[in-house]
């Protein structure tokens, strides 16, 4: 079916509108669909909004071609503006400083205030990292005032602590 | 089928149990996801990686999921040996992404790999984008507790695996715009009061503007169908992740209050356009005998809007979720035992809401 508004293009969408008591139904291309105010996707998604970054005239001086490419995995910054994605985790520290101002950019921060994580060695004691993470619930638990969670907790910490 | 597809577990069709009647604001959001994207060190990101690397990756997170007490019974399965319909099946019930399963032509690449509780309410992708997607999945408006479980899964995981961390950039991840916190959460929402008040758009520019962003039903790029969204931060760097949820739920919470009062001024101002579409999308889906997708979705709006608005009695919206679900092309051609070409599904689709709207009636 061919767009109802334009008649060009093929009719994507199906909109329903309800006006002075009537309905009526418009298919509509995707162009014009967007031009009534019924996009498929919007305020801006992550990818397209980095890609625009990277691609515009502020991404030009961030990410230089001719720069180092990571000791690593090898990719470089054209790699990285080309496909927005890094090769590998050293590639953060390959390109902190350009990265540092990328983020702020994109998120509006470069530091992290979430999750803090310390990795435990994968040949830690098993019941070890068990007790531990059970702790730090524990301590998220009271903090948010899930008591029922906390009592649970604690139940299972005393279960792994005390000695058969 | 492969070789090695009869040590996989079977998908099975159950492990829907997330499609709750009592699910919360669950006649206007369908469900809550939250993902969380981690990846090793010492290894490339997954698009950089050898396939050797991918497949040692996949062995790591096997035993990591195995030993997760949260996931309790869990499922894993590498993707390559998974039946092709199987995989869109798993798509359909939107557990993978895209990106996991692979092009049709292609196929997954080496060392993809799903793990899945047994209610399939939590899990993780292995080797997508990131090394790990770890994914939960709710009935209704649920972010929080959604989150609970996922944090716990997390917490899990990385005492078992040592997940590549920075002290100023948090979690890293292949793209940028997931560092950080690694937390993607969303809401899959229907908004038809909105969409014929036409003030979707109005609502919508408004989220964008404070941190959130939205598509259409199958994810990015991709159209409005049924007037189904999907609603998820924009950032997840420089917020907590309590914050990052704290945030989309207020927002989505305005969302609701805006869609009711849509819906209440429809049955105010225009009760008998409203009662005739509602009762003509039911009547159509009672009768017809051919039924494409998308006409089905937009049907099965007009349904949805009339059962939560009370003018028709039956089917429950659980029930017309799960309709959602098991009318998409995958799973019509696993319930045929056959692959469908286009005018098959149609029909089959057609005779399968017919008999799922006459059970739902009698019941
Ligand atoms: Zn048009
Ligand atoms: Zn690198």
């Amino acid at each position: 079916m061919d767009c109802e508004n334009c008649g060009e293009r093929k009719a994507k969408i199906t909109l329903t509108e309800i006006e002075n008591n009537e309905m009526r139904t418009l298919n509509l291309c995707t162009t014009c669909a967007t031009l009534k105010g019924v996009s498929a996707g919007g305020g801006s998604a992550p990818m397209a909004d980095l890609l625009a970054h990277l691609g515009g005239s502020t991404g030009d001086t961030l990410f230089d071609e001719a720069g180092e490419a990571c000791e690593y995995c090898g990719t470089g910054a054209g790699d990285f503006r080309k496909s927005g994605r890094l090769g590998c985790p050293q590639c953060y520290a390959q390109f902190d400083r350009q990265l540092r101002a990328l983020l702020r950019r994109v998120h509006g921060s470069s530091q992290h205030m979430g999750k803090v994580y310390v990795s435990t060695a994968p040949d830690a004691d098993p019941e070890q990292v068990r007790l531990s993470t059970l702790r730090r619930r524990l301590e998220r638990a009271v903090e948010i005032e899930d008591f029922e969670s906390a009592a649970d907790l604690r139940d299972a910490i005393h279960a792994l602590t005390e000695v058969p | 089928m492969t070789d090695g597809a009869a040590a996989s577990p079977p998908i099975g069709t159950h492990g829907l149990d997330w499609l709750d009647e009592e699910a919360p604001d669950g006649d206007i959001v369908i469900s809550s996801r939250v993902r969380l994207a981690r990846n090793l060190q010492g290894y490339s990101f997954s698009a950089q990686a050898t396939g050797e690397e991918r497949e040692a990756l996949l062995e790591k997170a096997r035993a990591a999921t195995e030993a997760a007490g949260v996931l309790e019974a869990v499922d894993f399965w590498e993707v390559s040996r998974l039946d092709p319909v199987d995989r869109l099946l798993l798509l359909e019930r939107r557990l993978v992404s895209k990106e996991l399963i692979g092009k049709p032509e292609t196929g997954p690449r080496r060392g993809s790999g799903l793990a899945l509780s047994r209610t399939r309410a939590l899990g993780m992708m292995v080797n997508e984008e990131d090394h790990l997607r770890l994914q939960t999945l709710r009935g209704g408006f649920q972010l929080v507790a959604a989150w609970r479980d996922l944090d716990q899964l997390d917490e899990e995981v990385g005492a078992r695996l040592p997940y590549a961390y920075h002290q100023e950039f948090g979690f890293l991840t292949s793209c940028p715009t997931n560092v950080g916190t690694g937390l993607r959460a969303s809401v899959f929402i229907h908004l038809p009061g909105l969409v014929l008040t036409r003030q979707i758009r109005k609502v919508l520019e408004g989220m964008g503007q404070l941190g959130v962003t939205y598509r259409g039903l199958y994810g990015e790029g991709s159209r409005i169908v049924g007037n189904l969204f999907q609603i998820s931060n924009q950032t997840t760097l420089g917020k907590t992740e309590e914050d990052l949820i704290d945030q989309l739920e207020r927002l989505v919470g305005r969302v609701i209050g805006y869609e009711k009062q849509a819906r209440a001024v429809l049955l105010r101002e225009a009760p008998n356009v409203l009662e005739d579409k509602v009762w003509r999308a039911y009547g159509i889906l009672c009768h017809a005998r051919s039924l494409p997708f998308e006409e089905m979705m937009n049907l099965l709006s007009g349904v949805r809007l009339g059962v939560s608005l009370k003018l028709l009695k039956s089917p429950r919206v659980d029930v017309i979720s799960r309709m959602m679900i098991h009318a998409q092309t995958a799973h019509l051609a696993r319930a045929a035992g056959r692959r469908l070409d286009e005018a098959d599904a149609d029909a089959f689709r057609a005779s399968y809401v017919r008999r799922a709207l006459n059970g739902a009636e009698s019941n």
